[in-house]
């Protein structure tokens, strides 16, 4: 039996034969043998491709200028802000002044990097480990992890599990218990099996152990999957927010962006908390829209720093792995 | 050093496997699996005379289909479309742009929902305001099948078409001045050579939509199902978590989940067993 996910084309990033073909292959100019493009074809792609880029930007942009309108321009616009008319920082000063929004800004990036850090350094090693084929009881455990794609205990097991061990209410919980996916291990252990087998040959005989080459052949020579992976990881971590409603739904102090938003903003709640917090009851009330969609800006900048340095990693090979499973 | 992993596994996959054993008991969360009373197949009685539970089913194979029907065909065709556009400039940029909604959570991509086509939404601030009447989408029980679809569409559908170009990537494009030669046109083309180079691709992905059948989405369904009511928005998921969790009745969520997780453990096995009978791969090779 062979999954669909060990057939990965790893192209990326090393020089096979395959991905200098792909390359080779990619078209910028018309062929001679294509006829000519039609009027009419060309306008509908161009109407089509244009209209898929409008619905995906206009609401962010609208979400952005909204956030940074001053309150007279969110009157007269009777809403959300589509053209700018009025710009300030207001909101996101008084957003940064609250403790409620601050505290959950430092616990989101507290967890995707505590998070994230566990996830890399604990896939990268099983990862490898398990790349190199010869190594102790492979096979078994290569099958223990698959299983666990397709058959798990479910919500209720895991909960009880965790709660069990004493879980609810501590950070861990927001961490360990999604910190493998098996699926990005997967992918990780394709690329190490196919990269750079001379090198790691080469410095076996100089006699290299696994952890030199993996710290100094592997790594350097895999850091657009790993790059690639850590992205997946950390916005997974950045995105969640199931896990704080089941492990800690009351405890204000320790939610998430995520859950703030959803709290405020989603179902429009006052902010828990923010009564005392020396701000008073504008937060204890439904904010102001332009309040509202600093917090979703907010959830946003991270991802779009953090995207453009990653996104050009997106080439083929990684992400027809990634959407395999 | 596979260690730490496999420990974490154990630990948050195969541990919870015998906590399945909840599903089969009267569980008492003061008594602990080992303690609580062995209730045989009860919970599953129940669950197949709920008419909630008969409700999220249908909801979640009803929302499965139109998934299929309308989410399905969108990423090849995006795909199809972007292939052929020659400028690599271009290409990149649409392609970045639609990659970004993959990296929202469903909270934020739910709430840029809600801002839009909301009550008070960016859309019906524009026909309240031409007086043509509102169109609360949002909270409208009938529509939330497409609403939901369109959702899964606006996020994921850009993300999906990864796969394909990928595939696309690799037909060979002697194929295409041969026929082109030989004076197959445009559309011939595309029916002959894309389509038959982009079938094994496609029939793995029909392999996984059909064996996530009961799975059509958690986190979206949780954060609309109070906007809409339960009857509409309730899924296989939001039910175990609702009566298992929320309400503390674990055996019973338990066992709604082991139901789910049996059947679609049979439809990847029978969705596989199609693909093998039509001369493709699918997910695992005989």
């Amino acid at each position: 039996m062979t999954l669909a996910i060990e057939r990965i084309d790893t192209g990326t990033g090393s020089k096979t034969a395959a991905s200098q073909e792909v390359r080779r292959r990619r078209r910028t100019e018309r062929p001679s043998w294509e006829e000519p493009p039609t009027l009419a074809g060309e306008a509908a792609k161009g109407i089509t491709l244009g209209g898929v880029l409008l619905i995906m930007l206009v609401p962010l942009w609208i979400i952005v200028v909204t956030s940074l309108s001053t309150q007279a321009a969110v009157n007269r616009a009777g809403g959300l802000v589509i053209w700018p008319d009025g710009l300030t920082l207001e909101a996101y000063k008084v957003m940064l002044a609250d403790s409620t929004v601050r505290t959950a800004l430092l616990v989101s990036l507290g967890i995707t990097a505590v998070g994230t850090l566990v996830s890399m350094v604990v896939s990268v090693l099983c990862a490898y480990g398990l790349s190199r084929s010869r190594s102790l009881g492979h096979r078994f455990i290569l099958m223990l992890l698959i299983i666990t794609m397709f058959v798990n205990g479910g919500l209720i097991p895991t909960f009880l599990v965790v709660t069990g061990l004493g879980g609810y209410g501590q950070w861990w919980a927001l961490i360990l218990p999604s910190a493998v996916s098996v699926f990005n291990i997967l992918i990780l252990r394709a690329f190490y099996s196919s990269t750079s087998l001379d090198l790691i040959e080469a410095a076996r005989i100089d006699g290299a152990g696994d952890w030199r080459i993996l710290w100094s052949i592997v790594l350097p020579t895999s850091r657009a999957v790993t790059a690639v992976m850590a992205l997946f990881y950390g916005v997974g971590y950045w995105n969640s927010f199931f896990n704080v409603m089941l492990y800690m739904p009351t405890d204000s102090e320790k939610w998430p962006l995520q859950y703030v938003l959803l709290t405020y903003v989603n179902r429009g709640n006052g902010m828990p908390g923010s009564v005392n917090s020396g701000f008073g009851s504008q937060f204890a009330q439904t904010a102001p829209l332009s309040l509202q969609m600093a917090v979703v800006v907010l959830t946003l900048v991270p991802l779009l720093v953090v995207y453009p340095f990653v996104q050009k990693h997106f080439r083929t090979g990684v992400l027809t792995g990634a959407i395999k499973g | 050093m596979t260690l730490p992993a496999v420990v974490l596994l154990v630990v948050f996959n195969y541990v919870p496997l015998f906590g399945l054993a909840t599903a089969f008991q009267e569980y008492d969360p003061l008594a602990g699996v080992w303690e609580s009373t062995w209730a045989g197949l009860y919970q599953f009685e129940r669950l197949l005379s709920d008419s909630l539970f008969w409700g999220a089913l249908k909801n979640t194979l009803y929302l499965s289909f139109v998934q299929l029907v309308l989410f399905f065909p969108v990423p090849i065709a995006l795909a199809l479309l972007l292939n052929s556009v020659l400028s690599e400039r271009i290409r990149n940029f649409i392609q970045s742009v639609v990659y970004l909604p993959h990296f929202f959570s469903w909270v934020l991509a739910i709430t840029i929902f809600q801002q839009m086509l909301g009550g008070a939404g960016a859309v019906n601030h524009f026909l309240r305001s031409n007086d043509i009447g509102t169109w609360d989408v949002m909270t409208n029980p009938d529509t939330f099948a497409l609403l939901v679809t369109s959702q899964v569409i606006w996020k994921e559908a850009g993300w999906g078409i990864i796969v394909f170009l990928a595939a696309l990537a690799a037909i060979n494009t002697d194929l295409y001045e041969a026929a082109a030669a030989d004076g197959a046109g445009r559309w011939r083309r595309l029916w002959h050579i894309t389509l038959p180079g982009l079938r094994s691709v496609i029939v793995l992905m029909l392999v996984l939509r059909l064996g996530n059948a009961l799975t059509v989405g958690f986190e979206q369904f949780l954060i609309q199902r109070n906007a809409v009511g339960h009857d509409t928005a309730e899924v296989l998921d939001t039910f175990s978590f609702y009566y298992g969790i929320a309400t503390g009745d674990y055996s019973y969520g338990a066992a709604a989940g082991l139901f789910k997780s049996v059947i679609s453990l049979l439809l990847i096995w029978g969705a596989n067993k199609l693909a093998h009978a039509f001369g493709e791969d699918g997910l695992y090779r005989k």
